[in-house]
């Protein structure tokens, strides 16, 4: 019965595994990856980072148009419905302290899992620290200031 | 064949990243974002009665799926798809990171910082260990990273994504100029 429940859960998700897939590929062969790349961004000395995320930008914003416009639902039939990000000072005191080790790792978490892939064996004690620090974070949420 | 084994411009990869935010719409109302990763697998093996880490993390598993993808991703276009050799950054940064004490160019990452060997120096510490920690306490406390705020916010037009994204480039690039010159000496 558990191995049948197992078995029904990655059927249902296994498309999920192939995008993501196709991510970890695109992540790898555009160098996103690399700790180089990252570095030379930080610098403004390189074009690539930006081109990549802002053409992944514009591409999103266009699809997203296109999906509310023809009011396109999901495969099973659902209305697609895009949570809203409610602003909170935490996005100001987290996203400062997640560029600082974005800088330092060269990887935010999707590359990270990407290394992994890539044979950077090394990167999984920067994923079990990175683990450290979300579980550090649930923790003390409570006394930070959001 | 020999086009995929190249490494891809920005203007392919990019867009095709950015499809990838349609598709999981598309196919069960998901929204992109890695980080939350982290968050799952925490809530799945360490909740420590943490009220952050009780929720029914088993309803969110598709993104832990997305993540198992990514390193397999990761595996195939390296070891199948990919002619190795040294990142084409721009020369200025390559002379200024030497000048701070770089020495290996030859792959993906600086191979004197980042090795297991490395891991027992006090500089490889700081760059594995705390680095990551930074990465995901920050992450976390920000509600996302670069892909949950910078690409997938930004494409639904949230400015709290454009603030989030704003203080990411800001971290960093105090990182990069101020504070990894003498993190590299270490």
């Amino acid at each position: 019965m558990v191995y049948f429940t197992l078995f029904i859960t990655v059927m249902k998700n296994i498309k999920f595994l192939i995008i993501g897939m196709l991510f970890g590929i695109i992540l790898v062969k555009s160098q996103v990856i690399s700790w180089f790349r990252i570095n030379e961004m930080f610098r403004l000395q390189g074009f690539h980072m930006y081109g990549v995320i802002g053409s992944a930008v514009i591409v999103g914003i266009i699809s997203i148009q296109v999906l509310k416009r023809f009011q396109l639902k999901t495969i099973h039939g659902e209305e697609i419905v895009i949570p809203d990000k409610i602003f909170q000072w935490g996005n100001v005191y987290g996203g400062l302290i997640f560029g600082l080790g974005w800088a330092i790792t060269g990887a935010c978490p999707g590359p990270l899992y990407a290394q992994i892939g890539s044979g950077f064996l090394v990167t999984i004690v920067t994923l079990l620290s990175a683990l450290a620090g979300t579980w550090t974070y649930g923790l003390i949420k409570n006394k930070l200031p959001h | 064949m020999e086009l995929l084994k190249q490494p891809w411009p920005w203007y392919v990869a990019g867009p095709l990243i950015g499809l990838i935010i349609p598709a999981l719409l598309l196919l069960g109302n998901k929204t992109f974002g890695v980080s939350s990763t982290l968050r799952q697998v925490c809530a799945a093996c360490i909740p420590a009665n943490i009220s952050f880490f009780e929720y029914d993390w088993k309803k969110d598993s598709w993104n832990l799926f997305f993540a198992a993808g990514i390193i397999i991703g990761g595996f195939i276009a390296t070891y199948l798809l990919s002619n190795l050799g040294p990142v084409n950054i721009n020369p200025h940064t390559t002379a200024l990171l030497q000048q701070e004490g770089i020495k290996d160019f030859s792959g993906l990452l600086p191979q004197d910082v980042f090795s297991i060997s490395q891991l027992f120096t006090l500089r490889g510490f700081v760059f594995i260990v705390v680095g990551g920690f930074l990465v995901g306490f920050g992450t976390r406390y920000a509600g996302g990273c670069t892909s949950g705020h910078a690409i997938m916010g930004l494409s639904s037009l949230q400015w709290p994504s454009l603030v989030a994204t704003c203080c990411f480039m800001i971290g960093g690039i105090i990182m990069t100029w101020f504070i990894l010159p003498y993190l590299l000496q270490l």
